[in-house]
């Protein structure tokens, strides 16, 4: 159990993280999900007692990490496959960790065969590829076997073969009952991971919800509707009291009103569709949609002036629709502002 | 958090990188093959010595003369066994292994000092035995007075330099900041305001003059340095307290 309690960290007038609360519960993933620069990685050396908080609180089973006796016997991180001596072998690497926790050495052989590095057990780190010093930096989270265990981007840089193994691995701690806290930037990772979801833009935190309501939350839905009648089926929907709203192509989008709805409607009225088709914006929009708000309420004292996604520039390709990037959003949100102004 | 715990942590760092090797191993035969050498020079040279360079002709001290280099190397040592830490990144793992900074530091220049101490003692009576072997009949011999605290307080120094550079690799971080600094320091900066005259009185006092002082068995003629070996060596120890204070104030303050 890792609980945060109004956790800041400023850097001079810049605020890394801002009043951070929440609990990271055991038996499940939990996916800490925020843009690049977000402060996750703040948030993370702050709990393992690197960083100093300039306010608020991070606690381990209800300890500060400091009082924690052996630590890596309470919480394993992985932080950056890059932090160790590259001149130092795989195995002196975790013997000296274990050592200094008091493990013992027939440990480091278990964690170095969990990971699948005993071959180049003798080998120095510097000759390690991105994707064994991943798992020599996960070998390192083992260690102690703990019950709470922390990766930050463990995914970043690897083959499909290791994203496999490391989502795997994660998922197989999580069954044992133990506490795991992953942190990425990609909510499709997320998606096939985690359990549980706190969202953090700017340092604040956005949302704190299981990954299935933070979907449901989130992501719009809507129909989708093509018709060569398209001015007759405007009055009918409209007769039926139902909001329409134009997508360009001479599509037709309806929030709030079933799909079987619709097309019984159009039945009734005598006309023929082309198109009738629910559609469910992805993840990644919706995770963008969440993190983009944060972005605006920032720059806009007014956030209630131009909800987002509701600008002619919002996303609206749907699932199969390739999502923007970072940068197309945040374009995307000062053009809106501009029109706005 | 078992102090004999981060010991035997530290221990298996330091062994298993090799740096500990070829640094130590420098300062080992580098101290001992200039002293030979430079022993040998000298004691070729007493014929064409003044009466007053006679008089101060000191056969202990000459056959350290090979410190002045090998020291540098114990500086490379200190710089790289806390340095290291941070320009590879570990420090975070190591932090978060230990989390109680003081004990992680202290324990880390324990084992650097304790083996140190151990090369240093080695490298002054190799150094001694050697020197006065190539010096004929102008040798000292180890129980002349003053000569075994001479060869002890050789290895003793060779030990604070290192400790030393320790400090203060622990409050700059940066290997390269770190022996950007000391080398010049202790190879040219010290030496030249200790032998300009107007600038002597405060090179007098500097770690690595002071230190020195501890190697004399026999004082130069005009001698007027305001301590004796001892007082020389707790001038040193101060600055090297000074260092280690400066960087676990550091250490505790930063974020890693």
């Amino acid at each position: 159990m890792i609980e945060l309690a109004g956790l800041t960290k400023r850097y001079g007038e810049k605020v890394a993280v801002d009043r951070l609360t929440f609990t990271v519960r055991p038996g499940i993933v939990t996916g800490f999900l925020g843009p690049n620069g977000a402060g996750k990685s703040t948030t993370m050396r702050m709990l393992l007692g690197l960083d100093h908080p300039t306010a608020g609180d991070v606690r381990i089973d209800g300890l500060h990490y400091d009082q924690l006796k052996d630590p890596m016997t309470y919480i394993g991180a992985l932080l950056d496959a890059k932090a160790m001596h590259g001149g130092r072998s795989a195995f002196n690497h975790l013997l000296c960790l274990a050592q200094s926790n008091g493990i013992p050495r027939a440990r480091v052989h278990e964690v170095l065969d969990t990971v699948g590095l005993t071959a180049v057990a003798g080998k120095k780190a510097k000759g390690f590829s991105l994707g064994m010093g991943q798992r020599l930096g996960i070998a390192g989270a083992l260690l102690g076997d703990p019950q709470i265990l922390m990766f930050d981007e463990p995914v970043n840089g690897l083959d499909p073969e290791g994203i496999h193994w490391i989502r795997n691995l994660m998922k197989g701690l999580a069954a044992q009952g133990r506490t795991v806290f992953v942190s990425s930037h990609l909510m499709s990772e997320m998606a096939l991971t985690a359990d549980h979801l706190v969202v953090i833009g700017q340092g604040r935190l956005l949302a704190d919800t299981s990954m299935a309501d933070f979907i449901r939350a989130n992501s719009r839905s809507y129909v989708r509707l093509r018709s060569p009648q398209q001015e007759r089926l405007r009055d009918v929907l409209h007769e039926a009291g139902i909001t329409v709203v134009e997508a360009g192509n001479g599509t037709l989008e309806v929030d709030g009103v079933g799909a079987d709805r619709l097309g019984e409607l159009a039945a009734g009225a005598g006309l023929v569709l082309h198109e009738l088709s629910p559609q469910q914006a992805s993840l990644e929009e919706a995770f963008m949609q969440l993190t983009a708000e944060s972005v605006e309420y920032h720059a806009h004292s007014d956030p209630a002036s131009s909800p987002p996604g509701a600008g002619p520039g919002a996303p609206s390709g749907g699932v199969s629709g390739p999502a923007p990037g970072w940068g197309e959003q945040w374009n995307q949100q000062q053009a809106r502002k501009n029109e706005g102004a | 958090m078992a102090a004999t715990q981060v010991l035997r942590s530290e221990w298996t760092k330091i062994r298993s990188v090799s740096s500990t090797v070829w640094t130590l191993g420098l300062a080992v035969v580098v101290s001992i093959g200039l002293g030979i050498l430079i022993s040998w020079l000298a004691s070729n040279d007493f014929d064409n010595l003044g009466a007053k360079d006679r008089m101060g002709f000191d056969a202990t001290a000459i056959s350290f003369a090979g410190m002045g280099l090998g020291q540098l190397a114990m500086i490379v040592f200190g710089v790289l066994v806390v340095a290291n830490e941070y320009s590879t990144g570990m420090i975070r793992t190591s932090l978060s292994a230990v989390p109680q900074r003081g004990t992680f530091l202290f324990c880390k220049i324990a084992v650097a000092t304790l083996l140190a101490l151990v090369v240093g003692l080695i490298t002054a009576f190799i150094a001694f035995f050697a020197g006065q072997s190539v010096m004929g009949e102008h040798k000292a011999s180890i129980g002349d007075a003053g000569v075994l605290r001479a060869v002890i307080g050789a290895g003793l120094y060779m030990t604070l330099i290192a400790v030393f550079s320790m400090g203060v690799a622990a409050m700059l971080r940066s290997p390269m900041l770190s022996l950007g600094i000391l080398m010049p320091f202790f190879f040219l900066i010290s030496n030249i305001l200790g032998n300009v005259s107007a600038t002597e009185k405060i090179g007098q006092f500097l770690p690595d003059q002071a230190g020195l002082k501890i190697m004399e068995v026999v004082s130069p003629v005009d001698d007027d340095t305001p301590y004796g070996p001892w007082g020389g060596f707790g001038i040193m120890a101060l600055w090297v307290v000074a260092a280690l204070i400066g960087g676990y104030v550091l250490l505790k303050k930063r974020d890693a």
